[in-house]
């Protein structure tokens, strides 16, 4: 017995220990790599499936080419992967038919003599890292549970074993057909695979191809991915749910600084008079006496009020700092038009019109008005009535979108990452359920 | 532990037992197959050579299961159609100092640690179907496989005699809970071993074999 026990997940190894045999075949040497547990061995140069168990009698071919599909990760590669040393021994190519359409995927075997199998999927530049599970999972309808967690139905399909290079602990048989069927909560994939009456559950996750690149110190770069795989994580998912999060937050203490303004305005009556305006007159501008704008720089609302039937008339005001001369000058209409028609009685527009100047210095202020209107509409009586700190709505209206479009715009991003994910399912129709937040 | 000293009376090597109840060792040096009787060791065979061995479980690895120590005694191996596996007979050190014995099953690197369990009658084999349920120790169990084993051969100390078999059928069983649990068909009477799915890193294996290449 050795003293020094040996540590799995230790130091990357040394020189990988292999047996080397002839293929019956072809003569072309074979490297055995997992000691004594290949069941079966495809030669690298012939393709002939070869049993292990049995001298390496040949059992069958495969016709494709070699140069075909050439292994991304090539078989003897090692590396460290989950905490432990493991070597790529087998290669093999999976492709199953929907619409009249080929998907091919690629599968490398990894082997560790301590932590036994494992592999890694590729399909469009998508990998994911796959283990047999230990505890039984549970398919029911439209979903499966393993170990408390719900993965939803993606696909089934029938898969075939196309291609394969190096060893494997089961029976590889060309074009054997297995029932797939992948269940996913991303980042992780449940997969049950049935050959007659047995079936072997694998748990996936979706893992980077840089990763592996970096573990297995590949040449080059992984290659970039394509589309939305099955249980590619959204990442959107999580800042969508984030950014309603925040949302939530910024909208309350928005409602409340909204509801304190409502209660607090003081809604301080400073100026009102009553005046009456005719176009044919001559000089048409005028100002107001005096007022004074007490407290704090607050809004003061200038409303206009005027007595008008199927008439209009159009105010430039100016709010003029005595001391400073600083104006802040806006223009007002104020129409009203009814009548009767076939549909009924009608109006149209408003006798009363409100403007609201948002912050206001303190200080002493008049009106500059200048009225407008058409010269035989007669006799105009309107009134004008200044108050300051009055409650403000419309600033609290465009900050409350501004802080849902971001939100929206998240949702809306993520629900398309949704969207193409599920296109590939069989379940296209669960993206409402689940798809957004 | 105690380790009753006895001679090998094939070889007269001293035959060191690691567990009190054992019942049947293999002496490390002439590889004859020993049964414990009242007074002494009866030489009852002689172990043909074992398969070239992938398990990184050796007699001697100390391991933990479920904060209980164990060490590793004595091994049956059997071959069935895709290969073979061990069930390794393990000697669990509780902290009342009493030992029992179990099994870990080393199945392609799947490991499972059962212990036997007495339970009202079992299903007769020809009774047991992929799928069924059966429920023990309140909790339900799914048959996943049924294994027909060639019994390969023996290495060390087991808890009773197992020398003379040929085949068996086992039962595998497991739950939603990664429980998992064994109907051994060897003998007449069915025996019921109950446990769990344990991850290799759980086990926190020590004195593990070393692989050439692997270190």
């Amino acid at each position: 017995m050795s003293a020094a026990p040996p540590n799995p997940g230790g130091t990357p190894p040394s020189e990988p220990q292999v047996q080397t045999l002839a293929c019956p075949s072809c003569g072309a040497p074979l490297t055995v790599r997992s000691m004594g547990r290949a069941v079966t061995i495809v030669c690298g140069h012939c393709h002939s499936v070869l049993d292990a168990k049995d001298q390496l009698s040949v059992l069958e071919r495969f016709a494709a080419a070699t140069s075909k599909d050439t292994p991304l990760i090539p078989l003897g590669s090692r590396g460290k992967w989950r905490g432990a040393v493991y070597e790529a021994i087998g290669f093999q190519v999976r492709s199953m038919e929907a619409d009249g359409i080929v998907y091919s995927w690629r599968e490398y075997l990894l082997f560790s003599p301590y932590k036994g199998y494992r592999y890694l999927t590729e399909y469009n530049g998508h990998w994911n890292d796959c283990s047999v599970v230990t505890a039984l999972p549970e398919a029911q309808g439209t979903s499966a549970k393993y170990l408390g967690k719900t993965y939803k139905h993606f696909q089934t399909c029938t898969a075939r074993t196309t291609f394969a290079l190096g060893e494997f602990p089961w029976q590889v048989k060309v074009d054997d057909a297995i029932r797939v069927t992948d269940y996913v909560a991303p980042p992780y994939v449940l997969s049950s695979e049935t050959t007659g009456s047995e079936t072997t559950w694998t748990l996936g996750e979706y893992v980077h191809g840089a990763d592996i690149w970096k573990a297995f110190g590949l040449p080059g770069a992984a290659p970039k991915p394509v589309g939305v795989y099955e249980n590619q994580p959204s990442g959107l998912r999580d800042s969508a749910s984030r950014i309603w999060i925040a949302f939530l937050g910024l909208a309350t203490a928005l409602f409340v600084i909204f509801t304190l303004n409502q209660i607090f305005s003081q809604q301080e009556r400073v100026f009102q008079e009553y005046y009456r305006f005719s176009a044919s007159g001559t000089e048409a501008s005028f100002v107001t006496p005096e007022f004074e704008l007490k407290g704090r720089t607050s809004s003061v609302e200038v409303r206009t009020d005027a007595d008008l039937s199927n008439q209009w008339i159009y105010l430039n005001y100016a709010l003029i700092d005595e001391d400073t001369g600083q104006a802040y000058d806006f223009g007002r209409e104020v129409s009203y038009y009814t009548g009767v028609d076939s549909d009924g009685r009608w109006t149209e527009g408003s006798r009363h019109d409100s403007a609201v100047l948002p912050s206001i210095p303190p200080g002493r202020y008049y009106l500059r008005i200048e009225p407008e209107s058409d010269a035989n509409l007669g006799l105009l009586g309107y009134t004008v009535t200044v108050t300051r700190d009055v409650p403000v709505t419309e600033i609290y209206l465009l900050a409350f979108a501004a802080l849902l479009l971001p939100a929206l715009l998240f949702s809306w991003r993520s629900h398309n990452f949704e969207q193409m994910r599920w296109a590939e399912s069989d379940q296209p129709k669960s993206i409402g359920g689940g798809g957004d937040e | 532990m105690s380790q009753p000293a006895a001679l090998c009376p094939s070889c007269r090597a001293p035959i060191v037992f690691r567990w009190s109840s054992s019942v049947q060792t293999t002496c490390s040096h002439c590889k004859s197959i020993l049964i414990r009787t009242d007074v002494n060791l009866e030489r009852v065979g002689v172990v043909s050579d074992l398969p070239p061995d992938s398990s990184p479980i050796q007699i001697g690895t100390s391991g933990t299961y479920e904060n209980r120590a164990f060490t590793v005694a004595g091994r049956i191996i059997y071959d069935y159609d895709e290969g073979s596996w061990n069930e390794w007979h393990i000697v669990l050190n509780t902290a009342s100092s009493a030992v029992g014995s179990a099994w870990l099953s080393d199945a392609q690197s799947q490991y499972a640690v059962t212990l036997a369990v007495r339970a009202a009658p079992l299903p007769a084999l020809a009774a047991v179907q992929l799928g069924d349920r059966f429920t023990w120790s309140k909790t339900e169990f799914v048959v996943t496989a049924i294994t027909e084993a060639r019994y390969r051969g023996v290495e060390g100390e087991l808890p009773f005699q197992y020398w003379d078999k040929q085949e068996a059928t086992f039962v595998d069983l497991r739950s939603t809970g990664g429980d998992f649990a064994t109907l051994d068909y060897s003998d007449a009477e069915p025996l019921l071993y109950l446990g769990k799915m344990v991850d290799f890193d759980a086990l926190r294996l020590k004195n593990l074999r070393a692989f050439e290449g692997w270190s």
